[in-house]
């Protein structure tokens, strides 16, 4: 019994224990081939013409002094914005912002994400209730939460002030306004923001954990935490692995929740890299230099990105 | 906390469970009933700080809220972006992420390939360029190139859920059709099809909400009032006006997001409904 459970436990998810039947694989019939393409087609050419070509050229505008303007020709400057970055302190402070922010955020998120996904997994009376609010979030368009949280985070008329005021303490904080709190405020209402996606699709990794593993765990007299530690966290291991890296990039590049709570102020506390990099290139103008800060910014990403992947897979292998 | 919550029911360890419920539900919940309340406020009641009931509730923050010809006017450019991005995506998407799942071309793995690269870079990149390729054609500061932005810009994504909901399917289904003597088109309109209407509803619903609630495109690409999606104008709001009237912007949120709210309500209950288990296992 428990040989058999640990073998399951230790393999794949469930559904892919027996290879589909069928015809063989790698061998695509030639027909088939070319009715692939027909499907696929439709899809193909607007994503390469709004897409894989403003990527490329954006990337390749990150190596020109291009602006803003009619008529304006780009011409190839070489490394020239890099080395200008190198030299922009500013820049590098908005980089470590965003750095704190995509970790804290991601973390934060995964952690009550996580714990939510586990109650709502459970047989709890008011489920639906928690269910349906942790959804909401999700359907709010992020200017709205960014509005809603200005209401709640209001240094004179917000709740918040109000209930620190009311044990005694200071109420006057103006949260979104001054340099020491700015940062943390903001990166409350990230997770919040942020709460459904990692909740929901833990949850559905949680609902596709084979039960029968857990009833023969139960059986053998695994703990609790036991059954979490190996039975959970296993099966959830690439959900967990995909949800944190999607995460940390949604949260990387993101612009509008900041944007509307603070605009990057006080101070640039809260200037994330993309808040920069809008400025830079729609306010100034400066085309080409904002396209490099946003080539630097995607180096900075997969560098991460590969890092945590290889560390989490090595494990498995 | 979140390890410790997850017993079987036994009494000390429920209670536990329903204070973590209770915790979050104050903390996923309040932000709208506090939205809610200043609502439904007079002017001097939210001046006078933190009453959390209304005193006097009024409905004139939404009857100032639905006068404004601005919103109204965003509200609609906003829903017919999000439904023409919808349809369109849907459409492109639907025989694309079958071939993608079903057929091993090389094409499978560039395709997915690009989808986790276009997650990857930082949309500041597409958007410069974009901005000089629409307004070459004339397309800027107009919703015709919104959607094609957003139809683009949503793609990836729907095709990887598409593709996972369409690679969900067991081939034996479609296999026992063809045994059964049914042509590939019967099979993919009678026997996939139904089964992917999950997928296809969670798809569409997921490319909705993200049109409805984009900001970034539509602040870089939308510069005239009359052309302003939803949350463009109620962003403007925010900045002047939206100090004085905090009642009037707390409404107009709230009206913003009610449609999705709705939508998404409706949606959940199919999702859940598991049709796909009871095809494989029934």
């Amino acid at each position: 019994m428990s040989t058999d459970l640990e073998a399951a436990a230790a393999a794949a998810p469930p559904r892919r224990r027996s290879p589909p039947p069928g015809r063989p694989k790698g061998t695509p019939r030639r027909g088939e081939r070319r009715e692939a393409w027909f499907l696929v087609l439709p899809a193909l050419i607007p994503i390469a013409l709004f897409s894989v070509y403003p990527l490329i050229q954006g990337v390749y505008l990150g190596f020109t002094d291009a602006e803003a303007g009619l008529n304006q020709t780009a011409d190839f400057v070489g490394v020239e914005n890099f080395e200008r970055l190198l030299g922009n302190d500013m820049f590098w402070n908005s980089f470590r912002i965003g750095l704190i922010w995509a970790f804290a955020v991601t973390i934060l998120q995964f952690v009550a994400g996580l714990g939510l996904a586990l109650l709502l997994n459970l047989d709890l009376r008011l489920r639906w209730l928690a269910r349906t609010l942790a959804l909401v979030p999700w359907a709010m368009p992020p200017v709205i939460v960014a509005i809603m949280w200005r209401l709640m985070l209001n240094p004179n008329y917000g709740p918040i002030n109000g209930w620190l005021d009311a044990i005694g303490l200071p109420g006057d904080i103006n949260w979104l306004g001054s340099f020491s709190t700015a940062l943390p405020a903001v990166i409350v209402v990230g997770v919040w923001a942020g709460m459904p996606q990692t909740t929901i699709t833990l949850l559905a990794g949680l609902q596709s954990v084979d039960a029968s593993l857990h009833e023969a765990a139960a059986v053998d007299g695994a703990s609790t935490w036991q059954r979490f530690r190996h039975i959970t966290l296993p099966s959830l291991k690439p959900v967990i692995i995909a949800i944190t890296s999607l995460d940390f990039i949604w949260n990387f590049n993101s612009f509008g929740l900041v944007y509307v709570l603070t605009a990057g102020g006080p101070g640039g506390k809260t200037m994330l890299p993309m808040l920069f990099a809008y400025n830079e290139a729609f306010r100034y103008g400066n085309f080409g230099y904002a396209a490099a800060m946003g080539d630097v910014m995607v180096v900075l990403i997969v560098v991460l990105l590969l890092f945590y992947l290889r560390s989490r897979f090595r494990k498995e292998a | 906390m979140a390890t410790a919550v997850w017993k079987e029911p036994k009494p000390a360890s429920r209670a536990l469970q329903y204070l973590a419920l209770v915790a979050y539900l104050l903390f996923l919940g309040f932000p709208l009933v506090w939205m809610l309340s200043i609502s439904l406020k007079g002017p001097q009641e939210i001046g006078s700080a933190a009453t959390f009931f209304p005193r006097n509730p009024t409905f004139e923050n939404f009857t100032d809220a639905l006068q404004r010809a601005d919103l109204l006017q965003s509200a609609r450019n906003s829903f017919l972006v999000a439904l023409a991005t919808t349809v369109l995506v849907i459409i492109v998407a639907l025989p694309a992420s079958y071939a993608l799942a079903r057929f091993r071309t090389r094409f499978r793995g560039i395709a997915n390939g690009w989808i986790l690269v276009s997650q990857v870079f930082p949309v500041v990149l597409i958007i410069i360029p974009l901005f000089l390729i629409l307004q070459q054609f004339n397309l800027d500061d107009r919703l015709v190139g919104l959607t094609i932005v957003y139809v683009v810009y949503s793609l990836p994504f729907g095709l990887w859920m598409l593709q996972g909901y369409v690679a969900s399917i067991p081939r034996d289904v479609e296999e026992a059709g063809a045994i059964d003597g049914a042509g590939r088109l019967r099979i993919l309109r009678s026997i996939v099809l139904p089964l992917l209407v999950p997928g296809v509803v969670a798809t569409a619903m997921f490319t909705l909400i993200s049109s409805w609630n984009e900001f970034f495109f539509a602040l870089v690409l939308i510069q005239s009032p009359e052309n302003s999606t939803l949350p463009l104008t109620l962003a403007r709001f925010v900045g002047a006006e939206g100090q004085v009237q905090l009642g009037a912007l707390a409404a107009g949120s709230l009206i913003a997001t009610i449609p999705s709210l709705i939508f998404f309500s409706i949606i959940q209950r199919r999702l859940t409904s598991g049709l796909l288990s009871g095809a494989v296992k029934g």
